[in-house]
């Protein structure tokens, strides 16, 4: 997914003189591509994320389009002093784009895992938060973030996630996207855990259990309402993130839900509220952090029994 | 010009937050010197220009001192001086820090410490990929030096030789709870930035013509201007006093700080 991103951008680098590339020296092997092709349009601004933050504002209201790029947690919590007031306060079209968010960086330890994101940079005013899937959702979020000037927050895989669509999805309405059918029970992903929860419906056709899965890479806006719709005849959604449950997607869902009225069951799975010490890869943490495929399959099965 | 503007400024100032109860009263008049010489003299900016993209451009990241800094500029012409009277009251136009939102020439809000250099350094680097040659001039506080955002944004600024960065620092020696050198010392000073690679110049932060020569000097580097400043210029119970960033003037204060203005018109 990094790789389709820098790819998108440096084809939006090519007709759009704006965008630009910033990077906090991270991105080896990954950026240099855009560099070379597009050096006026590249900053490698060093390992001092406040100083990019700012310096894409000071970009922006100049009038460029700066993406501001790093791994898991620094393009976000380390500079977000900048990014609420420099960049929201005064409604800058600064892009952050954070590669290898979630557990995608397990082995590197909790410093490197990008879990509490969403529920952050949410919050913040204006700020759109998108959590592509796959490449082509990836590159559909590029599209959209530059359709409009205003704040945005890309959260991205690591590389290698297989696709979920033939073609470049449309986001513009924000509406999930439907990848697999399914009668019983809705399940929604947020990002790249997409693969879990499709490899949970499959376990759970011959235990007569039909799960619908959709892909919501537009977590702010939400669209509530074509979330409310998606699970039309099932019994209720499971919400799936790669995040802690506090605040992230299955939240804006619950909050969503609650302002517009709808009673649609909701069950939000994601990380336990706890720093994890558990040292190993994105599956191997998982399996120990509460959102194991036993654990997330059991808990979709119970959930759609339970309000069938 | 700067001198009349400096006058005003201070007399509005000092109104301004004695009527709403607004702190930094100290950081304001330590500042307004400053100011006024970058608004009325040095930098190339107007009120009727604040959207020509050739202006040079004035970023106060001591969010603090607005009373000071809204002051020079309604003085200067920005917006109307009527707006001062609401200052920090409800519904008025201008807060307790720098807003840059439906006030004509401000160029970024600021309030939290460390924000507008490298805001000022993206400015910079803009200006410098579109062949815009206009300066930027950036006025920090000394007690915000020890937020480490400045120092990431004084690196690139160096790395990237932007000759129209201006800094200028405020020095007053204090902060809200004490001397900067007690609370987390700064010196050697100049020799940090110089060491960031900045061309470094020390003046006399009250004398305008020190200010003005010291900022219309050019360089092929960054420059720092030092500007040995008292906390509290013009009032003498509020000069180099630790308290005046946080009081509040009462009446019989802002009656005695007005007369001391008054028969003190010269400055230092």
């Amino acid at each position: 997914m990094r790789d389709a991103f820098v790819r998108k951008l440096t084809e939006e680098a090519e007709t759009n003189e704006d965008v630009m590339l910033l990077v906090g020296d991270l991105g080896f092997g990954v950026v240099a591509a855009f560099g070379d092709a597009y050096p006026k349009q590249f900053l490698n601004c060093g390992v001092a994320e406040q100083s990019m933050v700012g310096v894409a504002a000071g970009l922006a209201a100049s009038g460029r389009r700066p993406f501001v790029y790093s791994i898991s947690n620094f393009p976000s919590l380390r500079p977000l002093e900048q990014i609420r007031n420099d960049v929201c306060y005064h409604g800058l079209g600064v892009t952050l784009v954070a590669v290898g968010t979630g557990l995608a960086y397990g082995a590197l330890g909790y410093t490197h895992h990008g879990v509490e994101d969403m529920s952050i940079l949410r919050s913040l005013p204006g700020m759109r938060v998108y959590t592509p899937a796959d490449a082509l959702e990836c590159a559909a979020a590029v599209d959209e973030i530059l359709a409009d000037p205003s704040p945005a927050y890309l959260r991205l895989g690591k590389n290698k996630e297989p696709l979920m669509h033939d073609e470049q999805p449309d986001l513009s309405t924000g509406a999930p996207l439907l990848i697999r059918e399914g009668t019983d029970v809705t399940v929604i992903a947020a990002g790249p855990i997409i693969t879990q929860a499709l490899a949970v419906a499959e376990e759970l056709e011959p235990e007569g259990v039909s799960v619908r899965v959709l892909t919501c890479p537009v977590i702010k806006p939400l669209n509530a309402e074509a979330v409310h719709a998606a699970a039309t005849g099932t019994a209720g959604i499971v919400t799936l993130e790669e995040h802690t449950v506090l605040g992230g997607f299955g939240s804006a869902v619950l909050e969503g839900f609650a302002l517009q009225g709808y009673r649609t069951p909701v069950l939000p799975l994601g990380l336990a509220d706890a720093a994890t010490h558990i040292i190993g890869g994105q599956e191997w943490i998982r399996e120990r952090a509460g959102l194991s495929t036993d654990h997330v399959r059991s808990s979709v099965a119970a959930f759609a029994r339970r309000n069938a | 010009m700067p001198t009349e503007l400096a006058r005003q400024a201070r007399r509005s100032a000092l109104a301004m937050c004695s009527r709403s109860g607004a702190s930094h009263i100290g950081a304001a008049l330590s500042v307004i010197d400053i100011l006024s010489v970058l608004y009325g003299e040095v930098a190339d900016v107007s009120p009727h220009r604040t959207e020509d993209p050739s202006r040079d451009i004035v970023l106060v990241s001591k969010g603090h001192s607005a009373s000071g800094v809204y002051a020079v500029m309604a003085h200067a012409g920005y917006f109307p001086v009527e707006w001062l009277d609401d200052y920090y009251l409800d519904g008025s136009h201008l807060g307790g820090h720098v807003t840059a939102h439906g006030i004509p020439g401000v160029e970024l809000s600021t309030g939290a410490l460390g924000h507008a250099l490298p805001f000022g350094v993206g400015r910079a680097i803009a200006d410098k990929l579109d062949g815009i040659d206009r300066r930027i001039f950036v006025v920090l506080s000394d007690g915000e030096c020890a937020e480490g955002s400045n120092w990431e944004a004084a690196l690139m600024a160096a790395h990237h030789a932007l000759r129209n960065v201006t800094v200028i620092v405020d020095r007053n020696g204090l902060q809200i709870l004490g001397r900067t050198e007690d609370v987390l010392g700064l010196e050697p000073f100049a020799d940090k930035w110089r060491a960031f690679g900045w061309e470094v110049e020390e003046v006399e932060g009250h004398d305008h013509g020190e200010l003005g020569r010291a900022l219309h000097t050019r360089s092929q580097r960054p420059r720092a201007i030092i500007a040995n400043t008292t906390k509290g210029k013009g009032v003498d119970f509020m000069e180099d006093r630790v308290e005046w960033h946080t009081l509040v003037p009462n009446d019989e204060h802002l009656v005695t700080a007005l007369a001391q203005l008054e028969t003190n018109t010269t400055e230092a």
